[in-house]
Formats: C-alpha cells, sequence, structure tokens
C-alpha cells in the first residue's frame, strides 16, 4: 500500500520535473569568455539578447587573459578584456572594440579639506606608504583605507589602474559599493573607491591629477583612473551571425542604457 | 446434522452481510489512513533529507581543498590571501574571530539575559512582563541586516569616538552586535525555564526564612539551570553562524585578532564576501570554510542536545 502511494508520487513528481522544457529550441549560441569584471555588464546585456531574439548566451568567467587567448583558439565568440590588448596579442590577428569604460572613483568624507590627489599618491595612500592626510596636504588624521572585498570587479579594476595588486593595506573590506559609500560618509579621515554610477552626495569625489571623473573625462582619457572593456574579435575569421547579431546589439546605441545601469559609461 | 450446518452456514452468511459492508468501510478508512500517513511521513523526510544532502554536499565539496593545501597549513595557516598571485589558504585568524567573537558576545550578553530572564520570571508585575517579552520577542525579528546597519551608522562611529581610535570597525563592533543579537535567544529559553520551576519548591524555601532573592538565587535557578545552559548554548550557535550583521561592522580583513579594535574575519563573513567571485581553488577553500563552521555548528548542538536530554531525564 504504501508502496504504491510512494510509486505514485515519484511519478507525478518526475512528470512536473520535465513540464515546461522542450519549448527552448535553439541551435543557435553565442558564447563570451573572459574578464570577471565584466560580469555585470555583459550579464544584463547578455540576458535581454537572450530574452529579446531567443538566442542562447553564454559567459564564461576566466579572466582577461584567459578570454583573449579562448578568441584566439577559437574557443568562444567574443572574448571580454577589461585592459587593452597588447601589440602582439594585435598582431596575431586580434581586434578590440571597446564596450565601455570602468570609471573609479576616489572618494573621501566631506569634511576632508583634501579634495585632489596624483594618482602616484593614491597608490602611496592605499599601500601604506603615506599614512596620514598631513602628508597629502590634508588636516592630521591617520588614513582610513575602505575597499571592497577580493574579487570585486571594483578592486581589481582599482588596483590595476593604481597598480597596487595585492599590496593595499586595507583598514576595512566591504561587499559593496553602497557600504564603502557609507562608511567614508562616516568616518571624516576614510577614503575609499566607488565606481562613477554610484557616488552620492554624502561623500566627496576627489579629482585626480587635477581631472574631475565625468563621463566626458571617462571617455576622452583625461581622467585616469579608469579602464577599457573591450570586446576581443579576430580578425580574419567573421562572426557567426547570432554573434554578429549580439555584437551589433551590444555596440549600439540601444544598450547604452543597459551599460549605465551596469555602473560604466558606454563608449558608443 | 447436515441440515444444522447449513442453517448455521446460512446465519453466518446472512450475519456476515452487514459484516461485509464494515469491513469494506473500515479497508477503505485503513487506506486514507495509510495515505495520509504516508504524506506526513515524506514531509517529515523533507527536513532529514535536507539536512543529509548539505551535510553530504558539504563533505564532498569541502574535503579536496584541505587536502590540497594540507590540513595543517589549512587550519593553523595565519595567512589568506585567496585571490592573491601566489595564493595562501591559512584560517587561524577567522577560527581565532569567530571564537573570540562569540566569546565576548556571550560574557556581554549573557549576565544582562540572565537577569533580565530572572527579573522577568520572578520579580516583574504581569503587566511589565508581557510588555517587556513582547518587546523581546520584537528584537528577535528584527532582520540582521538592520542590525548591520544600525551598528555601522551608530556604533562604529561611536567606538571610534569614545576610544579614540582612527575607525571604529573590527572586533569590538561585532561582539557589541552579537551580544545584542543572542538576547532573545537567551532571554526567551531561559524565562521558559525558570516559570517551570514549581511552586512548591520556592515556597519552601520562603517558609524557611530565605528572602525572596535568595529562593530566586538558591532554589529557582539551580532548579533551572540545565534550561538555562541550554539558552546559553543556543546563543552561541546564534553568535557564531550570524554573517550579516557582522560582515557590515567588523571591518572584514583578514587579520589575527590580537586588539580588540583590530579589523577582522569572521568564518561566515569569509563565505559571504568571496562566494560571489570565486573560482578554483579558492571557491573549494570557502567550501572547506563552511565545513569548519558546520562542525562548530554541530558541536554547538551536540552540547544542546545534551543539556537539553539532561533536563528531560529529570
Amino acid at each position: 500500500m504504501k508502496k504504491n502511494v510512494f510509486l505514485t508520487m515519484v511519478v507525478v513528481l518526475s512528470v512536473t520535473m520535465f513540464v515546461g522544457c522542450g519549448n527552448k529550441k535553439s541551435s543557435r549560441f553565442v558564447s563570451t569568455d573572459g574578464s570577471t569584471s565584466m560580469e555585470k555588464v555583459i550579464g544584463i546585456l547578455g540576458e535581454v539578447f537572450q530574452n529579446d531574439t531567443g538566442i542562447s548566451f553564454t559567459y564564461n568567467p576566466t579572466g582577461s587573459g584567459s578570454g583573449i587567448k579562448a578568441v584566439q583558439e577559437g574557443r568562444c565568440d567574443i572574448g571580454l578584456s577589461s585592459r587593452k590588448l597588447k601589440k602582439d596579442e594585435m598582431e596575431s590577428g586580434l581586434k578590440g572594440t571597446v564596450l565601455a569604460y570602468d570609471g573609479i572613483v576616489i572618494i573621501v568624507n566631506p569634511a576632508n579639506p583634501v579634495s585632489d590627489l596624483s594618482l602616484e599618491n593614491v597608490a602611496k595612500i592605499y599601500t601604506g606608504k603615506i599614512t596620514n592626510w598631513s602628508e597629502a596636504g590634508g588636516n592630521n588624521g591617520d588614513i582610513i583605507l575602505i575597499g571592497r572585498e577580493a574579487g570585486s570587479g571594483t578592486r581589481d579594476g582599482f588596483e590595476s589602474i593604481t597598480n597596487t595588486k595585492d599590496a593595499c593595506k586595507y583598514r576595512q573590506e566591504l561587499t559593496s559599493t553602497g557600504d564603502v559609500i557609507t562608511m567614508v560618509s562616516q568616518n571624516p579621515n576614510a577614503i575609499g573607491y566607488a565606481s562613477l554610477a554610484a557616488v552620492k552626495d554624502s561623500v566627496k569625489a576627489l579629482t585626480v591629477d587635477g581631472v574631475a571623473a565625468t563621463e566626458e573625462t571617462i571617455k576622452n582619457g583625461s581622467y585616469v583612473v579608469q579602464r577599457p572593456f573591450i570586446l576581443v574579435t579576430k580578425t580574419d575569421t567573421p562572426l557567426s551571425e547570432a554573434a554578429q547579431n549580439f555584437f551589433a546589439y551590444i555596440t549600439s546605441p540601444d544598450a547604452n542604457a543597459l551599460i549605465s545601469k551596469s555602473g560604466v559609461v558606454p563608449a558608443n | 446434522m447436515a441440515k444444522k450446518k447449513k442453517t448455521s452456514t446460512e446465519q453466518v452468511i446472512r450475519s456476515t452481510e452487514p459484516q461485509g459492508i464494515n469491513l469494506d468501510h473500515r479497508k477503505k478508512k485503513q487506506i486514507l489512513e495509510n495515505i495520509v500517513h504516508g504524506i506526513f511521513l515524506l514531509l517529515g523526510l523533507i527536513a532529514v533529507g535536507c539536512v543529509l544532502l548539505i551535510t553530504v554536499y558539504l563533505f564532498i565539496s569541502g574535503i579536496p581543498a584541505i587536502h590540497k593545501i594540507g590540513i595543517v597549513d589549512f587550519l593553523f595557516g595565519r595567512e589568506w590571501a585567496s585571490t592573491a598571485a601566489d595564493p595562501k589558504y591559512g584560517i587561524l585568524p577567522f577560527i581565532l574571530t569567530s571564537i573570540y567573537g562569540t566569546a565576548g558576545a556571550v560574557i556581554l550578553g549573557v549576565p544582562i539575559g540572565f537577569m533580565t530572564s530572572v527579573y522577568l520570571s520572578k520579580i516583574a508585575s504581569p503587566r511589565v512582563k508581557s510588555v517587556m517579552q513582547s518587546a523581546v520577542s520584537l528584537l528577535a525579528g528584527i532582520p540582521s541586516v538592520v542590525y548591520g546597519l544600525v551598528g555601522m551608522l551608530v556604533l562604529v562611529p561611536g567606538i571610534r569616538k569614545v576610544f579614540n581610535v582612527p575607525d571604529g570597525a573590527g572586533l569590538l563592533a561585532a561582539i557589541i552586535v552579537l551580544a545584542i543579537m543572542i538576547l532573545p535567544s537567551i532571554i526567551k529559553m531561559s524565562v521558559t525555564a525558570l516559570d517551570a520551576v514549581p511552586k512548591e519548591y520556592e515556597d519552601a524555601s520562603l517558609a524557611l526564612g530565605a528572602t525572596p532573592i535568595e529562593t530566586y538565587f538558591r532554589v529557582s535557578v539551580p532548579a533551572a539551570k540545565s534550561g538555562i545552559a541550554a539558552a546559553v548554548v543556543l546563543g552561541v550557535g546564534r553568535a557564531i553562524g550570524e554573517a550579516m550583521a557582522v560582515m557590515m561592522v567588523a571591518g572584514n580583513v583578514p587579520n589575527m585578532p590580537d586588539s580588540l579594535f583590530q579589523s577582522v574575519r569572521f568564518l561566515t563573513t569569509t563565505v559571504a564576501s568571496e562566494m560571489a567571485y570565486s573560482s578554483g581553488l579558492q571557491r573549494q577553500a570557502l567550501f572547506s570554510v563552511a565545513l569548519v563552521l558546520f562542525m562548530f555548528i554541530m558541536l554547538i548542538n551536540a552540547t544542546l542536545n545534551f543539556f537539553l536530554k539532561r533536563d528531560g531525564n529529570k
């Protein structure tokens, strides 16, 4: 008796498991591979693209270097790189198209009299070579370094631009941009970094080498704490039709709203 | 003889007719009973299945990294740098932080919780008791992210000003937040234990000339000690498993916890903050951290069961 009941349930459950499958017939797909920092922007774009066209989209977060290699070896359609292509990579038949710029703003408490730092000083502060605000043109007070958790795209971006990878002496590692902004707004001696889109009035955005971070200065390259998000393709082999559609869509102005939503500045 | 036999069988047949319907009815009832029984069993098995699944999964995904890193290097390594070019996976700072943080929360929270529960159970008037108990329940219902937010906006700047340190986020802030978070579990369970002490015990003590306070601490509390111990263990379990609130106030830098104002990272927050972007050995190591945490929780649960069982056997 009990066995029968059990069997019925198993049958019912297994039938419900398969309902809903089978209606996604996708012979076409786009595969991307590369920078983990681009996860957010490419994720949003891919999701919308997949919903609109029914072409399935995959993203393999491996890192810029692996992404570039994957394109070279033909293991994916589009490689994602959060650094410029090197000369030998270009010569080997790769082409980089800038999708967006990741601008990182250095923020301090509004009570802090410092309003400009050189890129070199930012690096010195974060590596612990400058520990007091008086050495950077401010009041006497220990500098409190606030950053993001290991693995965060913003941290990766900041550390690679300022050349401070694995050398930052953080006092706090927080898991969201919002937390960084809140902490900096609470401590007069704190310094932090956040993506341009997230910065609020509760903190003061510093100018770096005299240039304020705006969409314009990030795009024209005069604001230096920034890096490009690059789509890597091959020059000799054309993209598949699906990949071509995806490429055209994300580099068109239609995608700008989505790109901005993910916290970076669209390039096109 | 034969005739008589026939009539008796006839009688039997006649008498079984209504009985047959009855039997059928009973059989149907039995089937229904079995079905309901089966459904309940299945629902019960869901919980058991989940625990088994999580345990097995944690062991399977947690063991490889420990094996690769080496159990001594993993448990007693003093440095954690999971995303560095030359990664290091030592979780001693996290283990110590979790232990210190929980111990600190217990040192702060248990006296307050214990005294509050004695007051609520024995001294407070019914009206005060009901108001305070609903306040305690409310404290238990506040989401941990709210504790974290208040800690971030009030406690962290407060510690910075009061102790005149450069930054308030660290072990002390986490301890204070955890102490407040474990209060409700300690108070609720201790009050239940103290309420269950038979009135006769206290009456006898009072009749012998002991004052009420003497009676509460010499008679009621010892009589409820298993329940109170269980309440403390429950608090420990809550403190060691908390992630969200702690993550917002502790600073999260993997330092060894050698000062109260040090920015530290707990076992829970390590998993919570790094899992999202992790890959490869780092991800496996995070599962191993979770496994260590799971071991702690199992140990605490075993202790809790021990106290509760002792209470039950009495």
